[in-house]
């Protein structure tokens, strides 16, 4: 079978699966990419689910895709169009609103309304953060060095790091250190007062971890969604044409055209590992497939736990991933929709309706959602990140026709009980009855609905517990921890068996960052 | 004072910016939402209506017509048939272009010139002698522009006269809207699928509503003003009279006027036709080969992102086109200009079109142009491409 030998195998067809496709393709590689499902994108995928209609069934939105990533893989050639996604509307049960747009002193004077000093630190507030997301940038491209190690060009690096964050002076190291270490509550309220603005700035604190606004670690996360402003006209921060999955589309088309193959329907079942090194790997069909190198694209516990046998692996490290704090917190609620849903707050169509519309009210509103997944419930009222995406790109729907993309949180994956058909339709149930509150029309325009639980995300494409980020974004998991010390560096104990995916360095959200890293020290190796 | 034109009474209270502009003396929105963007994305994701009414339109018939447009304009107006539309720069004696447009031709000895700068008079003594006359119909006609992927969608639903799939590029045809007559030519000035709409000003207002009631509901149409429209004719390597280019009646050195082999045109320039304005002098620049020629230019974003970190600032490109020229450089030495330049938000690239020495013109050369960062003048790298910068499929088919 000489036609059956690679240079490297990627396993998973997720947007940094195929990113180290590409990059390892670009330097010449014979690479081959499995995917288990029948599409590529992983949960960044567009699927057709309702006749007409399509879904961007989990992840919906991009924000993160690293600027270089795209001109390095001319990913605008194959295809990938961000539209523009630049308000939020904050509705509130009394029928008034926080909207906040393009229009900067028109958002200012809508702060005011809510609170005059908020209008007035907005400004400040940002400013602070474009210091921050600049200094945590540097670190978004680095392959984290050990602490531990006596390596030169470990210490180099963290030397190099440590020059880095001096030379931002006093005040802002001082406030990094905050950011760091605070909760998104805490942080937000040494700027604001207003609860809507508060609710609606802290609620990206919270996308994705199984944490309250007011959990410390939170002001982090906040950052890390914050980061992809920085990039001046090359932001990345929209709605992608056709959906998500369009960004793995353009991915896949870019990793081809380099000569990469995407075989989908191909779900591994096994490292094949001989003499302590990776060979290759075995299909779930009992196919083998031989390559000098294997990069699992796929979360630390399927990387470590699932695809090799963990007795191969030293004792500390099995132990840190069985701990990695892999929690899914986050549910979808998908909704075709018969008509344009129409807002007590702002009544008929128009701009709002193509930007996010966020159920936050509150901090308090999200910490009680979130209390309700402390203890093993899904969220009565839970926090919602609304978006339609046939509003922004009108051929996800048929003409006149739209859909509606709702990230739910909290839905916990270990749900009192368990999750049963039941409960998943009493959850889909509650987010529905929470938009109706500030959409009246919203039941009676529905067509078709898809909710899905962690459990769901789980079982549909395999992420552990339907973690959206592969694992929390909680600094105990992240830079040179992630996804365990001492292994944060894309390598794996078995020789020639790589990690690519979110749960490394630095982590989950449409970033492809750490796909890009791991393949550039893949290529380093060889 | 600028002054309306037929589409104002539904352009105007949609203009929430109140930023216009004035185009041959009308209003014309510069952008209507406070920001471009959506705008633009409904040009090359959905569709945008865009009011191009202040465009100079002449009409010449008689006998003499095709004669007299052939010796106007540089391309070959007999292999314009009936039903076709030419794009087409005309030419002063010396071969310097006076202006570009379009050559509908209604009917054998009927056609409709669209142009950028009034061109009643030249037109009028070029004929001198000829059995043809030329009208200026500006006021006679409102032009909507109608460009995007779903455009035709759109016009599917609403004119039912006109079969849009046999309609091919640079056609037109005529056809019934609601219940008044319109013209529709598959032409635009984005380099994306689009028509242009044609119909007597007394019809505007309806023809807007229409296109609006269908498009905006079902196919995401926005109207977009000229911030969209720029960036995306720069994208379509599109010229723009007194930006790109100075017209050779506006001139008044030598150095501002440009052939049409100068700007990228010379595909159009038909000297085998017979004789027109300017062929004698073309004909010897083609010989001696031209001075100047057109570029286009992607801008090397690693080196812009350099120029800024020298400053410790992240590189930052206006959100819009800037028609500000800036000089071009090849080893310190300036060897000419870029005319236009703007950041493709499709493209993710930062492009330019100018005008090089034409020895610098090889297709994948390097250059340098000059930018501007936190006040101070330094050159990024640039390279020489092929225009359009966009060109989407679905433009053609």
């Amino acid at each position: 079978m000489t036609n059956n030998k690679y240079d490297a195998i990627i396993i998973g067809g997720g947007h940094n699966g195929l990113i180290t496709a590409a990059y390892l393709a670009k330097a010449g590689k014979k690479v081959l990419v499995l995917e288990k499902r029948y599409l590529v994108g992983g949960a960044s995928v567009t699927e057709e689910l309702y006749p007409g209609f399509k879904f961007t069934v989990f992840s919906y939105v991009v924000s993160l895709l690293r600027p270089d990533i795209v001109r390095d893989l001319q990913l605008s050639r194959h295809g990938l169009t961000v539209l523009p996604l630049e308000s939020t509307l904050t509705p509130l049960t009394n029928g008034d609103y926080l909207y906040r747009d393009g229009d900067h002193y028109r958002s200012l004077r809508d702060i005011a309304r809510h609170s005059e000093r908020d209008a007035g630190a907005y400004d400040e507030y940002g400013r602070n953060m474009y210091f921050m997301a600049k200094a945590v940038k540097y670190i978004l491209s680095m392959v984290p060095p050990d602490p531990t190690t006596l390596n030169p060009k470990d210490w180099l690096s963290l030397l190099d790091m440590a020059r880095h964050f001096l030379n931002l002076g006093e005040e802002q190291l001082f406030l990094l250190a905050k950011l760091m270490t605070m909760s998104a509550a805490d942080f937000l309220d040494q700027w604001f007062e207003s609860d809507p603005l508060k609710g609606t700035m802290s609620a990206s604190g919270i996308i994705g971890t199984y944490l309250g606004p007011r959990s410390p670690g939170t002001a982090y996360v906040l950052l890390h969604h914050y980061m992809g402003e920085i990039d001046g006209a090359f932001r990345a921060w929209g709605f992608a044409k056709g959906g998500t999955g369009g960004i793995a589309d353009a991915i896949a088309r870019s990793a081809e055209a380099l000569g990469a193959e995407i075989r989908c329907n191909a779900p591994v079942a096994q490292v094949i590992v001989k003499n302590g090194r990776a060979v290759g790997v075995a299909l779930e069909n009992g196919d083998e497939i031989y390559a000098d190198a294997i990069a699992s694209s796929l979360d630390p516990k399927l990387t470590f736990l699932k695809l090799v046998d963990p007795n191969q692996l030293p004792a500390d490290l099995v132990d840190s991933i069985r701990k990695f704090n892999v929690r899914g917190s986050s549910g979808k609620v998908n909704l075709a929709l018969d008509a344009l849903p129409d807002l007590t707050c702002m009544p008929g169509p128009g701009r709002h309706l193509a930007g996010a519309i966020s159920i936050s009210p509150s901090i308090d509103y999200i910490e009680r959602a979130f209390d309700d997944a402390k203890y093993g419930e899904f969220s009565k009222r839970p926090y919602i990140d609304c978006i339609l995406p046939s509003v922004i790109d009108p051929g996800m729907a048929p003409p006149g026709k739209h859909v509606m993309s709702c990230f739910v949180q909290y839905a916990p994956y270990e749900l009192n009980g368990g999750w049963t058909d039941a409960k998943r339709e009493a959850f889909g149930d509650a987010v529905v009855d929470t938009l109706s509150q500030y959409m009246p029309n919203l039941k009676n325009i529905i067509l078709h609905r898809q909710v899905l639980t962690p459990l769901d995300i789980e079982n549909m494409i395999g992420i552990s517990q339907g973690n959206i980020f592969h694992g929390e974004l909680s600094l105990s998991q992240l830079f040179f921890l992630r996804p365990a010390a001492g292994w944060a560096k894309y390598r794996t104990p078995i020789k020639g068996y790589w990690q690519c995916g979110s749960g490394t360095h630095p982590g989950g959200g449409i970033m492809g960052a750490p796909g890009q890293l791991a393949a550039f020290e893949m290529l380093k190796e060889k | 004072m600028p002054i309306p034109t037929p589409f104002h009474t539904r352009t105007a209270p949609l203009c929430e910016s109140y930023e216009w502009r004035t185009w041959s003396g009308y209003l014309a929105a510069g952008v209507y939402e406070p920001s471009h963007e959506r705008e633009y994305y409904a040009i090359r994701n959905s569709a945008a209506l865009i009011d191009v009414s202040p465009l100079f339109k002449y009409e010449i018939s008689g006998p003499d017509a095709a004669r007299l447009v052939d010796r106007i304009v540089t391309r070959d107006v007999s292999k314009c048939r009936v039903g076709q539309v030419l794009y087409t720069p005309w030419c002063d004696e010396d071969g310097q272009v006076i202006d570009d447009g379009t050559v509908h031709r209604l009917a054998e000895n009927h056609f409709r010139i669209t142009a950028a700068d009034p061109n009643l008079r030249w037109f009028q003594d070029v004929g001198y002698g000829l059995d043809a006359r030329v009208v200026d119909v500006s006021s006679d006609l409102a032009a909507l522009s109608l460009q995007g992927p779903n455009s035709r969608a759109i016009l599917q639903e609403l004119v039912h006269d006109i079969n849009f799939g046999n309609l091919r590029y640079f056609r037109f045809a005529h056809g019934t809207l609601d219940d008044f007559p319109v013209t529709i030519s598959r032409t635009g000035y984005t380099g994306d699928l689009g028509y242009e709409l044609w119909v007597r000003p007394e019809y505007a207002e309806r023809l807007w509503d229409c296109l609006t009631a269908v498009g905006g509901s079902r196919y995401g149409a926005l109207p977009a003003g000229m911030v969209a429209l720029d960036i995306a004719r720069i994208e379509a390597g599109l010229l723009l009279i007194e930006v790109d280019y100075k017209s050779s009646h506006h001139a008044v050195i030598e150095a501002q006027k440009s052939s049409p082999y100068e700007l990228g045109l010379g595909w159009t320039v038909a000297l085998d036709k017979g004789d027109f304005i300017g062929r004698k002098a073309l004909r010897a620049e083609k010989a001696r080969g031209s001075e100047w020629a057109f570029v286009g230019l992607h801008i090397d974003w690693p080196d812009l992102e350099r120029l800024f970190a020298q400053e410790d600032l992240p590189p930052h490109v206006t959100g819009r086109a800037s028609r500000t020229a800036v000089p071009l450089y090849k080893n310190n030495r300036q060897i000419g200009q870029a005319t236009s330049q703007t950041f493709s938000p499709i493209l993710k690239q930062y492009i330019a079109i100018g005008t090089v020495l034409a020895e610098y013109t090889a297709v994948g050369s390097q250059i340098q142009m000059e930018v501007t960062v936190e006040y101070k003048r330094q050159q990024v790298k640039a390279t020489i491409v092929e225009t359009p910068f966009y060109d989407p499929p679905h433009k053609r088919i």
